[in-house]
């Protein structure tokens, strides 16, 4: 920060060098000038698409909006609504929260189990890592949804599969017991990103740790637990926040897998799925502004909240 | 004789931890390359699926076609009212302007923010990383009826007129970061002969920024060419449409029948991203290692 002080000081040196009959705006300008002109494209994007349109997003949620009428104010109703006569609405957090509790979980264990058989001599991990990272990669696009679509069909890929080994399994999308776990599983499938960043915190330990305790005749396993673990925890701890944001706004394999219903029976009825749905489905645009800062709140009050208990248990150097 | 190899024989062997039995080894690997089957797997039966006769495509659970047939790309292809030429050609041009949008105006933002002192710089900085953190659920239905009055519905400019306003911020962070990492002296050098802030960004960080603006550009890209939520939402005459909402017109529209081409499409959907990973992977892989890039 300092050497940042310091270059800048020189910036703003030329403006002294000035003949003094420019006048003190002129003054104010060379020495200030350069940051906004550089920054003027981004400041007209802050204030004309995000900070205008989030305050514009509050005001409009306290009123009934269909695009074509102007907004018409309606108080907290929206929010009353929400609260105590949506059934969907409680439907699509169950399912979110669902989606979040069973995806994240499974999705960091896949990422450390294959970081750690990665982390040390393998050879050909290059290779390795690239094959497990490339789903990440794919994985948002409407062909993967398809795929996936057409792979947990009732007479679809897995069926099949499972069919050589006896097994009649039943028809994964369009039964609403089984549905959310198709997704799961898309989403698990897609444990690359996190794992590449397991990998780099592995790459941070001192391999003289793991001398010193297997000297000390520590087994593999207590090594992991002892060792491993807890030096990951920071690690463990971004990789979680971060995935459990993104589940949180999940959208896209939802909303192709159910051909954008949400069902059977709202049982792949995201959250961000049922704010599409009331948006530019039913045009409840108030509405769907309510819809939005829920999300925003549960959002920010779970990062508060993993940020709070992380001190518990994530162990920093100093 | 490798360094490895010599250094074992001089050295005496290492603990253990650092090394791993010839079975264990074995069973690793094994482990691994059973694992990455499964990952490649499907991928593998749809591009198999799209070259195979279409009676056969459900029928067989083996990634090896017995002929190879291109009829379900033909079909495919032609197989909406609009063809996806039409959809690619759309995708395209909304990827390249996205990228040149967000290399420019977040290049911009990250040479004020890192290497130019004004009033104000601090807080707009606080304020830029704020912006990452709210869900574009709350921008999202103001600026539909912002670009809605603006006449922009079903144009491309919806999704492409942010970008070239630093909307995505995290772009803007990742290249402050690299930006603080450029040795001072240079700039300091550059003013000295009498540069000034817009030749010091023209000449000396864009061109040694070259791996940090290469890693927002293919990420830019492969982001864009993926969305589909951008498109869903702007775009609703079909001869606007993205190779995204052409799948799912397709999905919807062939429920009952050609598997082939969609499968077919699905493929060529893919090709782009593919290509890109298999040759900037080392970037994207140093990309997500050390900023943690989502996705």
């Amino acid at each position: 920060m300092a050497a940042v002080q310091d270059s800048a000081v020189a910036v703003g040196a030329g403006a002294r060098g000035r003949p003094a009959g420019q006048g003190r705006f002129a003054a104010i300008w060379t020495r200030h000038g350069a940051g906004y002109m550089f920054l003027l494209p981004w400041l007209v994007g802050f204030f004309g698409l995000t900070l205008g349109p989030a305050v514009a997003s509050l005001y409009l949620s306290f009123t009934s909006f269909d695009l074509i009428r102007s907004p018409e104010w309606v108080g907290t109703a929206n929010y009353v609504r929400i609260a105590t006569a949506d059934p969907k609405f409680a439907a699509s957090l169950k399912v979110t929260f669902l989606y979040v509790v069973l995806s994240v979980p499974f999705k960091l264990a896949f990422a450390l189990l294959v970081a750690i058989l990665l982390d040390r001599g393998v050879k050909g991990l290059t290779v390795y890592r690239a094959i497990f990272y490339l789903p990440s990669l794919l994985g948002g696009s409407v062909a993967i949804a398809v795929l996936w679509r057409q792979l947990f069909a009732g007479d679809g890929l897995i069926n099949s599969l499972l069919a050589q080994f006896g097994i009649e399994g039943p028809s994964w999308i369009s039964h609403p017991d089984y549905s959310i776990w198709t997704l799961v599983v898309l989403s698990v499938w897609q444990f690359g990103s996190p794992m590449i960043i397991f990998l780099a915190g592995l790459r941070q330990i001192p391999t003289d740790m793991y001398e010193a305790a297997s000297l000390d005749g520590a087994s593999k396993f207590r090594q992991f637990y002892k060792i491993t673990l807890p030096l990951l925890t920071p690690v463990i701890f971004f990789n979680a926040v971060v995935q459990t944001i993104e589940a949180f706004k999940a959208f896209t394999p939802a909303f192709i897998i159910s051909g954008g219903t949400g069902g059977p029976i709202n049982s792949t009825l995201f959250y961000t799925l049922y704010l599409y749905q009331e948006a530019f489905g039913n045009f409840r645009m108030g509405y769907a502004s309510a819809l939005a800062w829920i999300l925003v709140l549960i959002i920010g009050l779970f990062t508060a909240f993993s940020f709070l208990t992380s001190r518990y248990w994530v162990h920093y150097d100093d | 004789m490798t360094d490895a190899t010599m250094s074992s024989i001089t050295a005496p062997p290492p603990p253990t931890a650092n090394r791993r039995s010839p079975l264990g080894s074995v069973l690793i690997h094994a482990g691994l390359i059973a694992a990455s089957f499964a990952m490649l797997y499907p991928l593998l039966w749809m591009v198999s699926a799209s070259v195979r006769p279409e009676d056969e495509i459900f029928s067989s659970t083996t990634l090896w076609p017995s002929s190879v047939d291109f009829a379900s790309y033909v079909r495919g292809w032609f197989g909406l009212d609009v063809s996806f030429g039409r959809f690619t050609w759309n995708s395209v041009v909304i990827a390249v302007l996205t990228v040149m949008g967000n290399v420019i105006a977040c290049s911009l933002a990250a040479y004020a923010f890192a290497r130019l002192r004004f009033a104000g710089r601090n807080f707009w900085f606080a304020m830029m990383l704020g912006t990452m953190m709210i869900p574009y659920h709350v921008t999202l239905i103001p600026q539909y009826v912002l670009f809605l009055d603006l006449g922009w519905v079903n144009t491309i400019l919806p999704l492409v007129v942010p970008k070239f306003l630093a909307s995505d911020a995290f772009f803007i962070f990742l290249m402050v970061q690299f930006f603080r990492g450029i040795p001072r002296e240079l700039d300091e050098a550059a003013m000295m002969d009498g540069c000034g802030p817009w030749r010091i960004y023209w000449k000396i960080m864009l061109p040694l920024s070259l791996p940090v603006l290469a890693t927002a550009a293919i990420f830019s890209f492969i982001w864009t060419w993926d969305d589909f939520f951008g498109p869903l939402i702007y775009l609703n005459d079909m001869n606007t449409y993205t190779i995204q909402l052409g799948l799912r017109t397709f999905v919807d529209s062939s429920s009952t029948s050609d598997w082939g081409g969609l499968f077919a499409m699905s493929t060529l959907s893919l090709v782009p991203v593919f290509f890109f990973f298999l040759f900037f992977q080392r970037l994207l892989i140093e990309g997500i290692a050390t900023t943690g890039m989502k996705r």
